[in-house]
């Protein structure tokens, strides 16, 4: 999944709106948007079919009870109609709601807040200490920095497996903490211990994307700034708190959105780091994945519904912390 | 306080590779030696830590027997490079390389010609509905996996492009194009308006200013779009998983998960294999690492 975020759109909003008499700018503005429109088409046509079609049909597929045994499907040269029928909002009730509805939905929601929140943390703050330590000037610091991103030149699905060896029963890790006289975990058996080496794994992988766009963040603050400040007699705390944290805002506020939803939508991590033995750990979009797609019969409605609760929620945490985000005057990320 | 300080403190710490400007006298970061160690230590430990489950990898890929990953003492006396032989020669990995590098090729392709006029129209025109426009093309970025699985699966059975390339292609498309157009958009902004100006004063319509003056100056951002939106295709596993059903066209993030099964764990082919398919796409990593940290963040560091 990815995201990027611009935040020049906010600005140039003063200077692109002259004010002419009506006529000419009906025509003027028909001109340039006959033009807009033409070259935003095949996005547009691409969003339409790949997206918005695919999202009404599974948002329809919800409202009812299709799994694997009443979609239609081809068995050979038999072909089998659709038999699911339309049965309202019942999925909704029923996964938010229901019976059990704490151990299918309410208990992976939870996690997956404290999954999401406790690897951003880990991100920023891991990524934020190492910029700094990679912003001085430093003998080495080009060998570091090309070491440090090295979980995030690797593919995620090949690291994730190297983690797999070394968490895994008599694995590195174990072997290390037992000739230290360490208790040795389950790692991979464990509920608790799953959830901290999942949460671990991808704090490994996500330091790095932090760690640059936070150095590009601080490389672009002004120098004279902190000679200002040192003239001023601020501490190192200081100038931190005031210079460093305040310039960094605006990479921040975008990393840390961007953070948020690739890691509320991690999939990979969880996915490979368990398969699916480990239904505890998993968070709402590899459960969802579960549910359709990992069991039998496969519970389509079931899985199509969590994923619009997902988008549902995505939405609406992104709606606040723009608004949040324009409450603070920032420049806004879009 | 001067260079002397940083240069001798940062000779101690010894090994790293030189790359200090010695001749350049600082004000600004100079440390005390501790506070100078300090920073090294913990670089040190941190690269360590990034460094070694790959490192770990590689190591365990050179042990011949499944389950040398449990002691790895002895991997050391019988280290060769028999994994990587029989993978290459009785693994499907090339039906993978394969299989990977259309689909990646095909998703870039696709995503950056079709989201280049709509970055260009994004970044320089006003139109009506285009905060509702940009809007949607940041909340589709955003979708969960499980939101589009299903209904794609349904509807991509029904045309049978199941466990086809152009069916992950375009399933690929649904996230590049408008992450795509997203991360051009961020690189258009940068040129300056004043060529589209000078472009329309000497007579060339819209289409001709992005043509001809926009698009080859843009070549950077096109690059970054397109190293980006590989890198994702390649790594992506969900909808890889789920859609490619026979062995000769899984993509290799698919592939990789055969080798460990219920039955039967070959964990030193696996390592193999991930060493292999990891040394080429780091090694292009590297190479554009620059551009494409910096495609990424263009939009976020210009103040």
């Amino acid at each position: 999944m990815t995201v990027a975020i611009d935040r020049a759109t906010g600005k140039r909003h003063g200077d692109r709106a002259p004010r002419p008499g009506l006529g000419q700018r009906l025509k003027h503005s028909y001109q340039k948007n006959w033009y807009a429109y033409a070259m935003i088409t095949p996005v547009a046509v691409v969003l339409g079919v790949l997206v918005l079609y695919p999202l009404v049909y599974g948002l329809y597929l919800t409202l009812t009870d299709a799994n694997s045994l009443n979609t239609a499907r081809t068995i050979g040269v038999n072909h089998i109609d659709a038999t699911y029928k339309f049965i309202g909002l019942d999925n909704y009730k029923d996964i938010l709601f229901g019976p059990t509805a704490y151990d299918r939905f309410w208990s992976h929601f939870i996690w997956t807040i404290v999954w999401t929140a406790l690897c951003v943390a880990l991100h920023y703050t891991i990524g934020l200490g190492l910029a700094l330590l990679l912003n001085q000037k430093l003998r080495g610091r080009t060998f570091y920095r090309l070491v440090l991103i090295l979980p995030w030149a690797v593919p995620t699905f090949v690291t994730v497996f190297g983690w797999r060896f070394m968490l895994a029963d008599g694995g590195i890790v174990n072997l290390a903490l037992d000739a230290l006289h360490l208790p040795s975990p389950d790692w991979l058996e464990d509920t608790f211990w799953q959830r901290f080496a999942a949460i671990m794994v991808n704090t490994w992988c996500g330091v790095p994307f932090m760690m640059i766009s936070l150095l590009g963040g601080l490389q672009s603050i002004d120098a004279s700034l902190y000679e200002a400040a040192e003239m001023d007699g601020a501490t190192a705390w200081q100038r931190f708190r005031y210079v460093t944290l305040p310039g960094l805002r605006s990479v921040s506020s975008t990393v840390v959105l961007l953070g948020i939803i690739w890691t509320f939508n991690q999939f990979a991590v969880i996915f490979l780091l368990f398969g699916n033995t480990a239904p505890d750990a998993q968070i709402l979009v590899t459960w969802a994945y579960y549910l359709g797609f990992g069991q039998q019969p496969r519970d389509f409605a079931q899985s199509a519904a969590y994923g619009i609760l997902l988008l549902a929620i995505l939405i609406v945490f992104t709606s606040f912390y723009r608004r949040w985000l324009n409450r603070n005057e920032q420049q806004l990320a879009i | 306080m001067s260079t002397t300080t940083v240069e001798t403190s940062a000779a101690t710490t010894g090994q790293s590779t030189a790359q200090a400007d010695p001749g350049e006298a600082r004000r600004r970061g100079e440390r005390s030696r501790p506070a100078s160690f300090a920073s090294h230590g913990i670089l040190i430990v941190a690269s360590l830590i990034a460094f070694f489950p790959v490192a770990w990898l590689i190591y365990l890929s050179l042990g011949p027997d499944k389950d040398d990953y449990l002691h790895p003492g002895g991997i050391w006396a019988k280290m060769s490079f028999a994994n990587y032989s029989f993978v290459l020669q009785h693994t499907e990995f090339f039906d993978w390389l394969k299989s990977s590098l259309i689909v990646s090729l095909g998703t870039t392709v696709i995503g950056v010609l079709i989201a280049a006029t709509t970055g260009y129209a994004v970044s320089r025109m006003r139109f009506p509905g285009y905060r509702k426009f940009m809007w949607v093309l940041l909340v589709t970025q955003m979708f969960p996996v499980a939101v589009l699985m299903v209904p794609m699966y349904q509807i991509l059975s029904d045309l049978q492009l199941i466990d086809s390339y152009l069916g992950l292609v375009l399933v690929y498309c649904s996230t590049a194009v408008p992450y795509c157009a997203w991360l051009l958009k961020g690189y258009f902004d940068t040129i300056p308006f004043e060529i589209d100006e000078a472009g329309r004063v000497d007579g060339l319509t819209p289409f001709g200013t992005f043509a001809r003056l926009i698009l080859p100056l843009a070549r950077p951002g096109l690059a970054v779009a397109a190293f980006y939106s590989f890198l994702t295709a390649f790594g992506e596993v969900a909808f890889a998983s789920t859609f490619m059903l026979s062995d000769t066209k899984y993509t290799f993030a698919v592939g990789l998960q055969t080798f460990v099964s219920e039955h039967d764990a070959q964990r030193n082919l696996m390592a193999a294999t991930a060493v292999l398919i990891a040394i080429p796409v780091s090694a292009f990593f590297y190479l554009v690492q620059k551009n494409l940290v910096t495609g990424l963040t263009a939009g976020g560091t210009k103040g």
